[in-house]
């Protein structure tokens, strides 16, 4: 993958959320369409400081460049979810407007501050928040009346992989028992500078998830009352959950040959 | 817990002596073997013991480990060790086609893989955009409800087992044993079915399902109001159980509890009820609730919730219409016709016919669709489901290609079992055995 290249030609526009994989990037970019074989410069949208998908590149599936057979070198930008725009439908905007005024009033950070990117996507509501106010938003969507997010589903990660921007996610779900509604809080992390507030004095909850994300992918949870491994044995390194953790191969008993780790088998994506 | 080092108390030629050494927290003895007494003459009024129990252990569940400090009888401090069981299930998915994932997730929870299927399932057909056919969410939700029976029956089985009402263990299984032979019947599978599959399920029921479930029912309505015969009453159990494993709503909520435990702690939050998925809305059930808020109400609802997955049965088999119970959409389902050949389960001849005599093109068609897979958008998305455990849920990230980006389950035993400290300190030792056996935590969907 040539993560480290400039991008070329006009930049992709990605979907909105559904449909966006098969966008005929050959057809947009003149610059690289038809020349189907060698390392492919990859169209990619700067998505830093917001969110970010791997892009992707294959042998199959490339439609507009005049070549019939569907072969052509795959060429997919990474996928970025897009930015919802107000109105959101739906409660979302009520959920918007009560967090604001309720951040408001404890005379803190606003909500657009907090929060730097709002997606709605199949029908699911996403805050891309930055790490500093992840705790005092949580307490405020917890305990806010018109809010009463009580309840925290779950805390756990997503590595988006090498070369994208920020690849380590931090997604919360939180789930309001009262309005029956459901929020994900996403905070993207740097590989390198994989911190966190820890949410467990919001959510006791928290706990284990928080272990759970750390054990697997080495997100530090500053404030977590013991934060070890959950379900690595106590002295295992590495996190094995992170895309750039080795996998194994398997030997077979044929003239030294070895069935290479999953990562390195062909794959048609 | 620790080594044998400084001060060496025990006989040297005894292997097995009590051995003992000094720590900022006062002297600390590791036991092992039958020297009990001389440990406990050692110690001299001092009772705090820290015992470790499992992870092999017949009553922690599975493989659970527990570190509990005691003063006397009394634990004071519980502390839960999990991971014995972690299979890298989630990692595993990420290098497979979303079909090929079904069979991964359906073996975390192993008393309740319906559950894990459909929750994946669902999370997947969020993110391609599409809705299954009735009929195959119908069959979902009768494979769900007779899997929700087999697991409380465990439940109550090994429940039973732990507090030593061995009658309980052997009725419960044997009325599991039922379930199992139906599932079987209707998937080909005890467990780990991989039935349901992202658009629909695998295949159509078999001919005479519909006789198959209702003599099932009929047995099942026979033999449940046997537990509360058996241990309803029974004053032992009930001596076990009331009042053990408290957990007040306020606690469940702080600590993510869901499920049976909730339900006991007087909130009716039942996702079929609340946030139906595929078409609960239609179906006529109870959704049995307590204010005791201890094990013995737990048990109460299992018992109850059986009975209401009977009546969810019998709904689903007058819901269920003739149709197709795949999607049509020819990018996302299979298709092979399966059928049950001589070797077992196979391509059924007609389909072989066509795709190597007739069609080259449905050749390459099924060639692509079962090595590479379905692309689906990229996105991500979080479906829960009400598993007999409590919220199950799949968060499902997709990158654009043919296989998942992130799959996590939210296991319900994962969660609740971090309710077990509080439910236990304060309480005796087998008081723990009762608190842990009503949570249920399943080990599997635990540890992944």
């Amino acid at each position: 993958m040539s993560g480290d290249e400039k991008p070329q030609g006009t930049p992709q526009t990605p979907g909105t959320g559904a449909g966006g994989a098969s966008g005929p990037t050959g057809a947009s970019n003149p610059g690289t369409a038809g020349t189907a074989f060698g390392p492919q410069e990859i169209a990619r949208r700067d998505v830093s400081g917001s969110t970010a998908g791997r892009a992707r590149e294959g042998m199959f599936g490339i439609q507009g460049s005049g070549d019939t057979s569907g072969f052509g070198g795959l060429r997919l930008p990474g996928y970025a979810p897009a930015p919802a725009e107000r109105p959101y439908g739906g409660w979302f905007d009520e959920v918007a407007d009560e967090a604001a005024a309720a951040l408001a009033d404890d005379g803190g950070a606003d909500l657009d501050t907090c929060v730097h990117q709002v997606t709605v996507d199949r029908g699911e509501m996403t805050w891309y928040v930055d790490r500093e106010h992840l705790v005092r938003l949580a307490r405020t969507l917890r305990d806010d009346p018109g809010l009463r997010f009580e309840f925290c589903s779950g805390v756990s990660g997503v590595d988006y992989g090498e070369g994208v921007p920020q690849q380590l996610h931090v997604v919360i779900h939180l789930l309001s028992m009262t309005y029956r509604r459901r929020l994900r809080l996403e905070i993207a992390l740097d590989l390198d500078d994989a911190r966190c507030p820890s949410l467990v004095e919001v959510y006791p909850t928290a706990d284990w998830h928080e272990r759970e994300t750390w054990d697997m992918f080495g997100v530090v949870f500053e404030g977590h009352p013991s934060l070890t491994r959950i379900l690595m044995p106590d002295d295992w390194n590495g996190h094995p959950q992170l895309k750039s953790y080795p996998l194994g191969g398997i030997p077979v008993e044929y003239h030294d040959a070895e069935i290479p780790p999953p990562d390195q088998r062909r794959a048609y994506t | 817990m620790s080594t044998r080092d400084d001060t060496q108390t025990g006989t040297p030629s005894d292997p097995y002596a009590a051995t003992s050494r000094e720590t900022t927290e006062g002297t600390v003895y590791t036991v092992t073997g039958g020297d009990w007494d001389e440990m406990v003459d050692q110690t001299a009024g001092d009772e705090r013991i820290v015992i470790n129990m499992g992870p092999q252990h017949p009553s922690t569940h599975g493989v659970l480990r527990l570190v509990l400090e005691l003063s006397g009888e009394t634990v004071t401090d519980a502390r839960l060790v999990i991971g014995y069981l972690h299979t890298g299930i989630e990692k595993n998915c990420e290098y497979r086609t979303w079909t090929q994932g079904v069979t991964f997730v359906t073996r975390a929870d192993y008393l309740s893989p319906i559950f894990n299927e459909t929750a994946y399932c669902l999370s997947t057909e969020r993110l391609l955009g599409v809705e299954v056919p009735d009929r195959a969410a119908t069959i979902r939700v009768l494979l769900m409800e007779i899997n929700r029976i087999g697991s409380h029956l465990v439940a109550l089985a090994t429940g039973g087992m732990e507090l030593g009402a061995l009658t309980g263990m052997t009725n419960g299984f044997r009325e599991r044993e039922e379930v199992l032979h139906l599932l079987e019947f209707l998937t080909g599978l005890r467990m780990n079915h991989a039935f349901v599959r992202p658009g629909g399920v695998v295949q159509d029921l078999p001919e005479g399902h519909e006789e198959r479930i209702r003599s099932f029912v009929k047995v099942m309505r026979g033999r449940l109001p046997g537990f509360h015969k058996l241990l309803t009453g029974n004053r032992i159990w009930r001596q076990r159980l009331e009042g053990v494993g408290y957990l007040p709503l306020d606690g469940c909520l702080a600590l993510g509890v869901t499920g049976p435990i909730l339900r006991s702690a007087g909130l009716a939050w039942d996702l079929r009820e609340v946030d139906p998925y595929l078409g609960y809305e239609h179906y006529d059930f109870e959704v049995p609730t307590d204010t005791a808020a201890d094990s013995f109400a737990r048990y109460l609802l299992r018992v109850e919730e059986m009975s209401e997955s009977l009546k969810i049965i019998e709904q689903a088999l007058e819901r269920l219409e003739p149709g197709p119970v795949m999607v049509e959409d020819a990018k996302i389902a299979w298709p092979a016709r399966l059928s049950i050949g001589a070797d077992g389960m196979g391509n059924s001849l007609e389909h072989v016919r066509r795709i190597m005599g007739q069609s080259m093109e449905s050749l390459i068609h099924h060639f692509k669709l079962v090595t590479e897979g379905f692309k689906v958008p990229p996105g991500q998305a979080y479906v829960p489901i009400e598993s007999p455990r409590g919220e199950l849920g799949a968060h499902l990230v997709s990158d654009g290609g043919t296989r998942p980006l992130r799959v996590h389950l939210r296991d319900p035993s994962f969660v609740n079992l971090q309710a077990a400290p509080a439910m236990s300190e304060g309480g005796m030792v087998s008081d723990v055995i009762a608190a842990l056996a009503s949570l249920d935590p399943v080990m599997g969907g635990c540890d992944r």
